[in-house]
């Protein structure tokens, strides 16, 4: 089981979400976060007052998978959340050593 | 009372003056004027509640803001009564070159009956109370998100008592001084904006800056607010300005449609104006440049034709723009919402241009009584802004440093951080969870 994490512009949300359901994927967590990274800020001017925003809204994605599905979802995202602009995000991949669905007390990849 | 009238003394060639007789020819109630100046006092009201509450609303942060709204409500009360109480008698209580006396304390004479030109004088009590409450609001303005509760009603309640009532009276008032001597102060350019103006400034000089300030982002939390709250008070500034005619005539007419036709000139110039600066156009810019212009056609809104307008608004959004974005920083102080910077600014702008204007070769109503030149106007205008530049500045630094070695001005650093929703009030303008 793998964990896949991507950071992804707030508008690409709803196309990730489709992209994942049409192959399969049965559960995403989203969580809104600010961060910076290569995008930087930007800055803004109130009556003269200058401000820099170093952080920029982004979209936080969590999908728990089975490692075979892997590969596609990474391609999923990365076609989905795609602008060609600076600032698309990244996604990362991390090893899930246990799963435990909480009602039922199934383990494993039963409970992805 | 004592200081005061010393320093009153410096304007002493006043009491030389002649009070201005006023012409007392229509002693019946007219219905129509009656109908438009409840309207228009109702108008100038709304421009505190909730005008002037949103405009200032949105600007500071999100953890200041109900106690933003808060001070506003609670000086509309308080002004109300105190008004009520003294500061009615002060302003128009008699004849006087400084002040009213004390005749109408608790509006003694003030009757179902009473008639005042054309209209009831309870009608006209509380039109100009709706202005002794708009003036001290405009102050909080300056010392935004730092001042303690009760501090801020010790110091409103004193200053409307010694320096607006007074000050009304110089300029509108029977006998007053600055009247005398052929004022054009129209809807309070004088009385309102550059009195909050200054008294702004000191307040914001005498509080010290915002922790933080210059340092830490403090960008307003709600410009939507701002702007609904500029339209808000750009509705009800025809009450403000053609309502100061206190009568449903000409004048009036002529007032309304200079007061929009300057606004919108002012807007438009600060929003080019950041625009060629700054590369953009920004809504808390072209808002602020609104009121920039509805501040300054003030004064001379039942002095001056369309294109006066014109141009006092051009120079008065351009002026604010300076003072609010370029001086401010250069000289440091935290007039966190640019009460000073628009207002005074402003204010002393549509005052000295008011001068300007109101020839009739360009194509304004006249001078004042007994003036004849662009110069002379000019140089009564000035005294006036002179005057009250002195007399306010002096008088408001006074009223603080008293307070400030007494009972403290500024909330405590913790309650600052913690944001005074909480810190002084237990409440928050946002539960969003």
């Amino acid at each position: 089981m793998k964990m896949v994490t991507a950071i992804i512009k707030p508008f690409k949300l709803d196309d990730v979400r489709e992209a994942l359901s049409e192959i399969g994927v049965k559960g995403i967590t989203v969580t809104e976060v600010k961060g910076f990274g290569r995008q930087k800020g930007h800055t803004e001017l109130y009556r003269g007052a200058e401000y820099v925003v170093d952080f920029l809204p982004k979209v936080k994605i969590e999908a728990a998978v089975d490692s075979s599905q892997v590969d596609q979802v990474i391609e999923a995202i990365s076609k989905a959340a795609n602008t060609g602009k600076i600032g698309d995000g990244k996604i990362f991949v991390a090893e899930i050593e246990q799963t435990i669905r909480i009602r039922t007390g199934e383990a494993g990849p039963d409970a992805l | 009372m004592k200081f005061m009238k010393s320093l009153l003394g410096l304007f002493s060639t006043a009491m030389l003056m002649p009070a201005l007789a006023f012409a007392d020819d229509a002693p019946t109630l007219s219905s129509g004027d009656t109908a438009w100046m409840l309207v228009a006092t109702v108008l100038v009201l709304f421009m505190t509640i909730p005008g002037l509450s949103m405009f200032y609303g949105g600007m500071v942060r999100s953890k200041n803001a109900l106690s933003t709204f808060v001070q506003l409500f609670a000086i509309t009360s308080l002004m109300t009564i105190l008004w009520v109480v003294i500061g009615y008698s002060i302003a128009f209580g008699g004849e006087g070159a400084y002040w009213g006396g004390l005749d109408k304390m608790f509006l003694k004479g003030v009757t179902v009956d009473s008639l005042s030109g054309t209209i009831p004088e309870t009608v006209f009590m509380v039109f100009q109370m709706t202005f002794a409450i708009i003036t001290p609001a405009l102050i909080v303005g300056a010392f935004a998100e730092r001042m303690k509760f009760s501090a801020m009603l010790i110091f409103m309640s004193l200053w409307l008592i010694i320096v607006y009532a007074p000050i009304t009276h110089w300029v509108w008032g029977d006998g007053g001084w600055l009247g005398g001597k052929g004022i054009l102060d129209f809807a309070g350019g004088t009385v309102v904006h550059i009195n909050a103006g200054i008294a702004g400034l000191v307040a914001a000089i005498v509080l010290g800056k915002r922790k933080g300030y210059g340092k830490t982002a403090m960008p307003p939390h709600n410009l939507t607010y701002t702007i609904i709250g500029a339209s808000m008070l750009w509705v009800g500034w025809f009450g403000f300005n053609a309502g100061s005619e206190l009568a449903a005539d000409n004048v009036a007419g002529m007032a309304m449609a200079v007061t929009q036709i300057a606004t919108a000139a002012a807007a438009l110039t600060w929003m080019f104006a950041e625009w060629i600066f700054h590369g953009k156009p920004s809504g808390l810019g072209i808002a602020s440049g609104a009121v920039a212009g509805l501040v300054a056609i003030t004064p001379a809104s039942g002095a001056v034709g369309p294109m006066g307008a014109i141009a006092i608004g051009a120079a008065s959004g351009f002026l604010c723009y300076l003072s609010a974005t370029k001086l401010k920083q250069m000289l440091g102080y935290d007039d966190s919402l640019d009460a000073f910077g628009v207002h005074g600014i402003g204010g002393i702008v549509g005052a000295l241009l008011t001068g300007v204007f109101a020839s009739t070769s360009l194509g304004g109503a006249g001078f004042g009584d007994g003036i004849e030149s662009i110069a002379g106007q000019v140089s009564v205008q000035a005294l006036g802004v002179g005057a009250t530049l002195i007399y306010t500045g002096v008088v408001t630094f006074i009223l603080l440093m008293i307070l400030k070695l007494t009972i403290g001005l500024r909330v405590s650093e913790d309650v600052e951080v913690e944001g005074l929703d909480t810190g002084e009030h237990d409440e928050r303008a946002y539960i969003l969870n």
